[in-house]
């Protein structure tokens, strides 16, 4: 981690509602090294695509601070903010319907280049549009059909070309395999490690899917109603997991094995809160089956458990 | 720079191909032209002079080797009246439509777009709109504009604006939480062209409709606005205006609302099956 593409500190964006104020990422810091994979888990609700995209400024951030390659993104002028752009896209949850209809296959890869004027030529655009349909594996043949004609895995393929046509150096991935059969997850999920590979990125891994994140991530974070809750290398958070939700969500993953049917699961209990004015201390106190008067009283901050290893529990040491 | 053309060309025929495809909208299309070419060649059918001609002598007869549509109450010729109303209805019609179009989209599409306080602002100057009547609203400009064709065009799309504007901002309101916008956004889209290449060609079934359907419309209320006096003016024809003049005599010349009752049916009718065929046709969902 010597040389962090991605620093975000204390990200807080709230929504206004007529209930008041919806905490979806709250106090959120991180970093993640050049050509690392950071996996962020969480489950439906608890902030994740909102910490992607406010990274990438499609919400204005409510408080907090982004640094880019070194450059704070936050508060940067529309402007300046043109030239971040590029070396910051996203891919998409829904191939289906995060693609405009109207547009075939080469008219949507070449729009960011169109849009952000990179090219001097409609042949300069013709010719990466086709280099880069090749990259992601999408034949030739395809570049005047129309997304609605496509299967899912090719359609989330040109999302994949459409996001990285600019060259980016970081990429949020928004889910991006959940939408798709498990046959054609593994293709895609291969297809983004190769290209991380090949194109040196770094990518910020939103799923709600463990066995997916296991793969792919360097880092993982687990997020519960909009708090980093734990944070830990891949491997250290399967081994070893410290805070009870991770726990909870570690035991829920399916096990393949007949033998174990029977076997005992600690399922949680209730539901997930309100993030709309969250009451203090820990966010999963309600469900926690640990929960004690300390943890309902007052903020809890990460701490370092073991090298590299974050927990926001107070009874984690315990444990 | 050669395939980029032949591309398009393939796009064109691909689009034609689609469009013949649907029978009723190809007879939609004949229609169109048919009456287009009334329009272009009215001249030559019958001179101007034979439509404003009275001959007292010749009062209200029925249809005939001389008169083919009769006459009216003044004896004009009423063949050479309806051909050249086709210029005023269909001018009045497809200009007041088309201008309501481009005003009402860009309206419509801002509000539903940008939302918010500039959503609410549009949307209450609408809502005061829509509470005058439109043939009132025309009524209104055109009284304080002076009545000629430019103003009577001007009126009627000032009166068809509002309704343009709701429509348009509903169905932006629901293509704009798409995720394609907001991917389009993500790779640094302006708002522009996000409106017009993504928000407006994904909005357009329902607009084109609509267009269509106005141009009917406007054909029939500049009739009602001729009938006050405050449309075209005598003894220029135009077809609603031919239609509310035959009312006094609808019992002893029932021939004379006939006439140009059809063509303004005929007319609708083909602009409305052109408009439903260049929806689906337009759609590259519904290919096939």
């Amino acid at each position: 981690m010597s040389d962090p593409i991605l620093e975000v500190q204390g990200l807080k964006k709230y929504f206004r509602t007529s209930a008041g104020a919806l905490h979806a990422v709250d106090d959120v810091s991180f970093s993640i090294g050049r050509g690392q994979t950071m996996g962020v888990v969480g489950e439906s609700g608890c902030g994740k695509s909102t910490l992607g995209r406010t990274i990438l400024q499609l919400h204005e951030p409510s408080g907090g601070k982004i640094f880019f390659s070194g450059r704070e993104v936050t508060g940067m002028s529309r402007r300046a903010f043109r030239e971040v752009r590029p070396k910051m896209q996203m891919i998409f949850q829904d191939p289906y319907s995060s693609l405009n209809g109207r547009m075939t296959v080469s008219q949507l890869i070449a729009e960011p280049l169109i849009v952000n004027k990179v090219c001097r030529s409609r042949t300069e655009i013709d010719e990466r549009v086709e280099e880069m349909m090749d990259t992601v594996g999408l034949a030739k043949r395809l570049a005047l059909s129309y997304p609605h004609e496509l299967d899912g895995g090719r359609r989330q393929r040109i999302g994949i070309a459409r996001a990285l046509i600019l060259k980016p150096e970081f990429v949020v991935c928004d889910e991006p395999v959940s939408a798709l059969d498990v046959s054609i997850q593994a293709q895609i999920l291969n297809l983004l490690m190769d290209l991380q590979d090949r194109m040196g990125l770094t990518y910020l891994f939103i799923t709600h899917d463990l066995s997916v994140v296991k793969h792919i991530s360097d880092e993982i974070m687990v997020m519960y109603l909009g708090k980093c809750v734990e944070k830990a290398p891949a491997g250290e958070i399967f081994r070893n997991p410290l805070h009870p939700y991770t726990k909870a969500l570690l035991a829920a993953i399916p096990i393949p094995d007949i033998s174990s049917k029977h076997k005992h699961r600690d399922l949680l209990q209730g539901e997930v809160a309100s993030p709309v004015n969250p009451k203090p201390g820990c966010r999963f106190a309600a469900r926690c089956p640990m929960a004690s008067e300390r943890c309902r009283s007052g903020e809890i901050p990460l701490t370092e458990q073991a090298p590299g290893h974050f927990t926001a529990c107070l009874k984690a040491s315990l444990s | 720079m050669n395939k980029r053309k032949s591309r398009r060309m393939v796009q064109v025929k691909e689009f034609w191909r689609r469009f013949t495809k649907n029978k009723t909208a190809v007879l939609g299309l004949c229609i169109m032209i048919f009456i287009l070419l009334i329009v272009i060649f009215a001249d030559v059918i019958v001179p101007y002079s034979r439509c404003i001609e009275q001959a007292g002598a010749e009062r209200l007869q029925g249809p005939g080797p001389k008169h083919f549509f009769g006459t009216d109450e003044y004896g004009r010729d009423l063949f050479a009246r309806v051909i050249h109303g086709s210029r005023f209805s269909l001018f009045i019609g497809v200009a007041t439509s088309l201008m309501a179009l481009v005003f009402g989209s860009l309206i419509g599409a801002s509000a539903g777009y940008f939302g918010g306080m500039i959503d609410n602002a549009i949307m209450r100057v609408v809502d005061v709109f829509m509470c005058v009547p439109p043939i009132l609203l025309s009524l209104a400009v055109v009284a304080a504009l002076g009545t000629n064709l430019r103003n009577l065009i001007i009126a009627m799309t000032i009166s068809c604006i509002p309704g343009n504007v709701r429509l348009i901002r509903s169905v932006v309101l629901t293509v704009a939480e798409q995720d394609y916008v907001e991917a389009a956004r993500s790779y640094g889209t302006g708002n522009g062209r996000i409106i017009l290449r993504y928000v407006l060609p994904n909005a357009m079934g329902p607009i084109i409709v609509n267009t269509t359907m106005m141009i009917s419309d406007m054909i029939l209320s500049a009739a009602g606005l001729s009938f006050i006096g405050m449309g075209i003016q005598p003894p220029a024809p135009e077809w609603g205006a031919l239609l509310s003049n035959a009312q006094t005599y609808l019992l002893s010349a029932p021939y004379m609302l006939l006439f140009p009752g059809l063509f303004i049916i005929i007319t609708s009718l083909a602009f409305n099956l052109v408009g439903d065929g260049l929806t689906d046709a337009l759609d590259p969902k519904l290919k096939d």
